[in-house]
């Protein structure tokens, strides 16, 4: 009895190793000071009704933000472990099996559960406040999205202290991610992990496509919209075409390996380059799913803090579409060296040089935009300068990657790591940045510190530089990736060491950025006006931050930068909207149920994961449960009377 | 002049935004949309059967398939999209025990396909086809598979509707409800001529 118990706790707990130790005690004691905390200030129903059950969009943002960093922290951590590894030759800190998990969990974490939930946040503190809507299309929707996200993450990030972490590669191809090759439970965390979260993100992306469609304030056409929305509503239609490809190809990869079927194994006639064509038709698109917004958001803060109007917005727009199209037509050039028609492999090849078109035109409405504009440098237009400079040689190296030929010498060297690195953290994460640091106010009401900003920005950069670029000497030199060690004679721990340097520079730049948030959140400076950077768009004309209901009366967007024209004709003395009557406002009610759907999910996933059918078949039974009591449920909303509103507006704006 | 104009499509905009019909519109816009990525599901499904359609690996392959059962099997399915089209008639006329009754009709419909199906696929397990023997069978598991269970989650959804609207009677909600547990069952019919063609005609042939 006991050995049994023994047994089964040696294969259900990680053991062995120290970090794993450290980190399982770490997350024991963060879970009991913070369960002791919410009990000791009586703050569990204060979660429960302000923060679980809510479906305010703005609400729903700031704990994607929050679980976004988290990660980023996570991951983070992760590839500073790496980095570790790698700083000198022959160095024993990892071994070679924890090695293989580190690059996993880190690419899944940094692109799927960093990146995505990071954009989502962004999606929903910005968008209905910047088309004058009072919520998204689907609140309920939303929630559960967000829910589902978080317990995909949590499944995922479980496996690094119960039954062992993934580590077939961030996409998991077969047939390493088979029974076969990984007999142990972390690709079952990973399926899981992933695809609960997945169908999270396919409901965002149908969210926000129905509620730019439709919820715009009036005036506000099509071709009026900001360009950060233009970017959700391009990045939106991405995620429907590609994450039910995702969806299918894991179902896919999980009956494989829990049902013994063989749609990708070597025997009984299954095909493994299926999944790697499948996996790549939505991996590519993913990869322009998270930078699309962070073209949006650059060129909103290229216009404000130029003071100008956005150069060339209708060809901003084409490319924004172009992009999102072509990204569905150019999966293969991850696999050119895999043995494929020659003709095949040139279209893909020129599909893929063809996206770097709309890319540079994009660059160079920035930097007209830019161009004789009173330029003012904030740190949201830090990161924007940041980035540009970044991205260039990213994409440079990126048309590099595309000449076929010259593939078959970079193909998974070090050169694609440096490369892919300099479009996800100086396009994707910079980017977010940039949107975080300029929205921050408009969401908590507060402005940041700018020198600690500035602080964080140079270390952040330089870091990036020092870390990346060696990388590209390196692969050039022949280093593999997923390399987890090498020797002395190499000649390669120079610039090894450099990258490692720069890599926990990149650490500390995020260490500035934590220091910051608390520094401005202790000296709190108010932001009175809603209008710090003097915006352009709608969401600057509300006060800071957004009460629950957004508008107390919807606007009027007649122009592009409705705002910017409103405050020039205020400036001038012309009124031309009237002043309008205040009246009740219909809100979505609360809800508990998408929360306790999403756990539902976890538990049926942890089920499965392990084969506990006892498990597994409950919470599927409560999925069902949940879906019918919403069904039955009529009328979860309520009025906000005029009177509340007329005095909350009167509180925010300081008028009263 | 103009002012009072934006004035009076300002109000109209915002009755707009609050009334339920609206609302009830915007989930049907969803709901399409939603149909739009249940294609590409279908498509991807499609795509690997289609692939994996010689992978027999030596074993049983169409051989098996018995497709008088499934011409009986479409004649329902085919049957019950016709009737859940009368539903939605009757609704629109404002017949409650009418849409009711077509309702149970089409659930019924639906309940017998599935019924032919899991027999089916019983049958196919006891001559030694099981979603482990090949890829094409896993290939034609998961892609019949996913369609029944398709079929099954309506099944579950229409009867929840009909005590809806024993309760509720017709209003915008369960109009919305309706037109939107039709659109998916007419769906569902597509797709299955597309399982029928490809996978059973093409695949006696
Ligand atoms: C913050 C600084 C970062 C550092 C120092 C870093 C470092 C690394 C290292 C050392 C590897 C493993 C290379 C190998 O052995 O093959 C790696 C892989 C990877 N990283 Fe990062 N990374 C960082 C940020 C990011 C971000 C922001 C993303 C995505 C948004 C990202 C996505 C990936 C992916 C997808 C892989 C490939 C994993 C695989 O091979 O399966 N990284 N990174
Ligand atoms: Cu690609």
């Amino acid at each position: 009895m006991l050995e049994s118990i023994k047994k089964f706790a040696s294969e259900f707990f990680v053991t062995g190793d120290p970090l794993i130790y450290g980190a399982m005690v770490s997350i024991g004691f963060t879970m009991i000071a913070l369960v002791a905390t919410l009990t000791y200030f009586k703050k569990w129903g204060w979660l429960w009704r302000e923060w679980i059950t809510t479906v305010d969009h703005k609400r729903i943002g700031i704990m994607y933000v929050i679980a976004a960093l988290l990660m980023l922290f996570r991951g983070g951590v992760d590839a500073l472990l790496m980095r570790t590894q790698l700083a000198l030759p022959n160095m024993e800190f990892l071994t070679p099996e924890h090695y293989n998990q580190i690059f996993t969990t880190h690419g899944v974490i940094m692109i799927l559960f960093m990146a995505m939930p990071l954009m989502f946040g962004l999606f929903n503190l910005v968008v209905p406040l910047q088309i004058g809507a009072r919520d998204v299309a689907f609140p309920f929707l939303n929630s559960l999205s967000f829910w589902l996200f978080l317990m995909g993450a949590m499944l995922f990030n479980l496996s690094f202290v119960i039954g062992g972490s993934p580590d077939a590669g961030w996409l998991a191809y077969p047939p390493l991610s088979e029974k076969v090759f990984s007999p142990s439970v972390g690709q079952d965390f990973y399926n899981w992990g992933i695809q609960i979260s997945g169908i999270g993100s396919l409901m965002t992306g149908i969210n926000f496509i129905v509620t730019i469609l439709k919820m715009r304030a009036p005036g506000m056409k099509l071709m009026k919209m900001p360009m950060f929305v233009w970017s959700v509503l391009a990045s939106s239609v991405t995620i429907i075409f590609a994450f039910p490809i995702l969806t299918v190809t894991l179902a896919l990869l999980m009956l494989d390996r829990t049902f013994g079927a063989h749609f990708f194994t070597l025997d009984g006639g299954g095909n493994p380059m299926m999944y790697i064509n499948l996996i790549w038709m939505w991996g590519h698109p993913e990869v322009y799913i998270v930078i699309l917004p962070a073209f949006g958001i650059f060129s909103e803060i290229v216009s404000t803090f130029s003071k100008k109007k956005l150069f060339g917005y209708k060809s901003m727009v084409f490319a924004l579409m172009t992009i999102s199209i072509t990204s569905f037509f150019t999966w293969a050039h991850h696999f050119f060296t895999m043995g494929t028609d020659a003709n095949v492999i040139a279209f893909f090849a020129v599909t893929t040089m063809i996206i770097a078109i709309p890319t540079g035109v994009k660059v160079f409405n920035w930097l007209f935009t830019m161009f004789r504009g009173r330029i003012t440098f904030q740190t949201p237009m830090l990161w924007t300068l940041g980035f540009i400079p970044c991205f260039v040689v990213g994409g440079l190296t990126g048309v590099m990657l595309s000449v076929a030929p010259a593939d078959f010498q970079f193909h998974n060297s070090y050169f694609l790591i440096a490369h892919f690195h300099q479009v996800l953290i100086g396009g994707v994460a910079f980017g977010f940045f940039a949107g975080l640091y300029y929205w921050w106010p408009k969401v908590f009401g507060f402005t940041l510190n700018e020198k600690l900003g500035k602080w964080a920005f140079w270390t952040w950069n330089i870091g990036f530089y020092v870390c990346f670029m060696p990388q590209y000497f390196l692969g050039l030199d022949g280093m593999t990736r997923r390399t987890s060690t090498f020797g002395w004679d190499k000649g390669w721990y120079e610039l090894n060491l450099t990258s490692t340097i720069g890599g926990f520079m990149m650490g500390l730049g995020f260490i500035f950025q934590v220091w910051q948030i608390a520094h401005s959140v202790r000296f709190m400076q108010k932001d009175t006006t809603g209008d710090p950077w003097n915006g352009r768009t709608l969401e600057w004309s509300i006060p800071s931050p957004a009460p629950e209901y957004n508008f107390a009366v919807i606007p009027q967007a007649d122009e592009q930068d409705a705002w910017w024209e409103e405050k020039k004709r205020r400036a001038e003395g012309i009124v031309t909207v009237t002043e309008q009557p205040i009246e009740p406002i219909h809100m979505p009610g609360k809800s508990g149920i998408p929360f306790i759907k999403s756990v539902c999910w976890f538990v049926t996933g942890f089920g499965f994961i392990w084969g506990w059918y006892w498990m597994a078949i409950p919470g599927l039974i409560g999925i069902a449960a949940c879906m019918l009591i919403h069904s039955f449920t009529y009328d979860n909303e309520y009025y906000i009377p005029a009177e509340t509103v007329k005095h909350t507006e009167a509180t925010l704006r300081g008028t009263m | 002049m103009a002012n009072s104009l934006n004035h009076e499509m300002m109000n109209e905009h915002q009755h707009g935004h609050d009334g339920h019909h609206d609302q009830e519109e915007l989930r049907q816009f969803g709901f399409w949309i939603f149909l739009m990525t249940d294609v590409i599901l279908f498509s991807v499904l499609f795509a690997t059967y289609i692939v994996l359609s010689g992978s027999t690996n030596g074993g049983p392959g169409t051989e098996l398939f018995e497709l008088n059962g499934i011409i009986i099997s479409t004649f329902v399915l085919l049957t019950s999209s016709f009737t859940s089209g009368l539903a939605v008639l009757a609704m629109h006329q404002g017949k409650k025990n009418a849409l009711i009754n077509w309702l149970i009709v089409t659930a019924l419909l639906g309940a017998t396909f599935i019924t032919l199906e899991v027999t089916e696929f019983m049958t196919l397990v006891h001559e030694g086809a099981t979603i482990g023997t090949s890829a094409f069978w896993s290939a034609f598991f998961t892609l019949v598979g996913t369609h029944g269970l398709h079929v099954s989650i309506g099944l579950v959804w229409m009867v929840a509707l009909m005590f809806q609207i024993k309760k509720y009677g017709i209003n915008p909600v369960t109009i919305r409800k309706v037109n939107i547990v039709s659109l998916y069952w007419h769906f569902l019919d597509v797709v299955w001529i597309f399982v029928f063609t490809i996978v059973y005609l093409m695949g006696v042939m």
